[in-house]
């Protein structure tokens, strides 16, 4: 019953959101803004091709690397942060000041570093995705009930125990909220990375499409990444909930 | 300051020195990062002689617009949206996506509609602020007590001087903690934007640097919006934890 009042209800959004997009067309005319039925046209057609193909490729690796960067950091220094509690203290408004810090203004020294290349781009999305992942982690170690701690040493857990059966379970849906963030920057990372300089990817397909005013190829590229991000974020909140309500 | 605060202030230090010795020992080429040291002589002789004046003006003052904008609007949409449960639960998986979706894709929709100016960029600021604040405004408006909405009633206040008079003030912190958010998220999309495309701006001056190999203006640009960035989000942050230990809502 929830279920389908939800799915009815990003339905009638999504139903909304294209018909705002259709009258904004009639607004700012054709050439400048494709309406919803041309550009989805143009998005079956373009989607299957080679040229698609491959910058959507070379995103998703670049991608897929910096978010491996992204969690593997985050979660060692969330977790170093939140056993070792001196650390935490002293770091977490450090982290907290990166963390609302507009990063792009960085992105030209990551250039100067690594130059115009795929490890530019990976280090530039894993700047934004390390952040939250850490300071999520951190907080879910902290905030673990004193009782829980207690009751392991009750019962004798060894170190491995502890860690397996209390506090893995008991971190772990704050831990997948602070993924979640991850992925969602990691992405917003990456793309800010192809649009400011790359030779190829999503994100300098639209900066290409715009320059050329092919408006429908950019809405396309858009629409394409809209949804899989929103996929994909509505898959990660699913298995949020799915933990919160496990207990 | 306490023992942490003086902790937290030795590790920036060690940072930055070893950094400035990293720099100085030829460890990192100066080609690619200068000296800390030489990057603030060379943002304090910029602000003397005035020469980007004009963008630091323009881009701070294109955040305090896109931050207002985002915050008046937010609130009033957000006031809107919870007096009607029903949009709002219609709303509830927009909200839970917005932040998931890389606004900036669509920066390039907007210039192509509204041209190369400022405009696209406002946009951008307000696009990436106004959802954070209308999330506060709905949290902070779910956490007046019912009581109060009896008070109104008893006065027999009309809908505004109870939005104005009762429930703003009884949900400001959480307000405030909207506050916070948009102004760190229009900084965040105004200078993103700036990069990416833009007429004028410190984020354009910052990319032209680097384009033409300009260190010292380009870091000189880094670290002044850094300090104003950090600055301003660490008052925010201060007066946010104020006003939320005196409603006694403290946060963590």
């Amino acid at each position: 019953m929830i279920a389908s009042r939800r799915v009815a209800d990003t339905v009638i959004i999504l139903i909304i959101l294209l018909l705002a997009w259709q009258a904004l067309h009639q607004l700012v005319g054709a050439t400048a803004l494709p309406g919803p039925v041309p550009t989805l046209a143009y998005l079956a057609k373009f989607v299957p091709s080679e040229r698609f193909a491959e910058n959507a490729w070379a995103t998703l690796v670049c991608f897929f690397y910096a978010l491996l960067l992204s969690y593997g950091i985050g979660l060692a220094f969330g977790v170093w942060m939140g056993i070792h509690r001196l650390s935490g203290a002293v770091g977490e408004p450090i982290l907290i000041s990166l963390y609302t810090l507009p990063k792009v203004t960085l992105y030209p020294v990551v250039l100067l570093i690594f130059g115009l290349s795929l490890s530019g781009r990976v280090t530039f999305g894993a700047m934004h995705g390390v952040l939250p992942v850490a300071l999520l982690t951190m907080s879910a170690i902290r905030n673990i009930p004193p009782v829980y701690h207690k009751s392991a040493r009750t019962l004798h857990l060894s170190g491995w125990q502890t860690i397996v059966t209390m506090l893995f379970p008991a971190t772990l849906p704050e831990i997948v909220a602070g993924l979640r963030i991850g992925f969602t920057l990691t992405l917003l990372g990456v793309l800010l990375a192809e649009m400011f300089a790359a030779k190829q990817g999503l994100g300098s397909l639209i900066i290409n499409a715009m320059q050329l005013m092919q408006a429908e190829e950019m809405l396309t590229v858009a629409v394409v990444l809209f949804a899989f991000a929103a996929l994909a974020n509505a898959l990660l909140l699913w298995i949020e909930h799915r933990l919160h309500h496990r207990v | 300051m306490s023992r942490v605060g003086w902790i937290r202030l030795a590790v920036l230090a060690i940072a930055i020195g070893l950094l400035e010795l990293c720099c100085r020992l030829g460890l990192i080429d100066q080609r690619v990062v200068i000296p800390p040291s030489e990057m603030a002589v060379a943002l304090v002789r910029l602000l003397i002689s005035g020469e980007a004046n004009e963008q630091i003006v323009r881009t701070f003052g294109i955040v305090l617009l896109a931050a207002l904008i985002s915050v008046v609007a937010g609130f009033a949409l957000g006031a809107v949206i919870h007096a009607l449960p029903r949009a709002r639960q219609s709303l509830d998986p927009f909200f839970a996506t917005y932040y998931a979706v890389p606004i900036f894709i669509f920066y390039p929709v907007m210039i192509v509609i509204f041209g190369l100016s400022a405009i696209p960029i406002v946009l951008m600021g307000v696009a990436t602020a106004i959802v954070a604040m209308i999330i506060a405004t709905l949290n902070g408006l779910d956490r007046v007590p019912q009581v109060l909405a009896k008070v109104a009633r008893v006065h027999r206040m009309g809908t505004i001087a109870t939005a104005l008079r009762l429930k703003l003030p009884a949900a400001a912190p959480h307000l405030f903690t909207g506050v916070k958010l948009a102004v760190s998220y229009a900084f965040i999309g105004v200078i993103a934007s700036e990069f990416i495309l833009a007429p004028a701006g410190l984020g354009r001056v910052i990319s032209d640097a680097y384009t033409d190999f300009n260190n010292r203006q380009m870091y000189a640009l880094m670290l002044l919006l850094i300090i104003v960035a950090t600055l301003v989000n660490m008052f925010l942050h201060v007066v946010d934890q104020r006003w939320a230990e005196r409603r006694g809502i403290a946060k963590p």
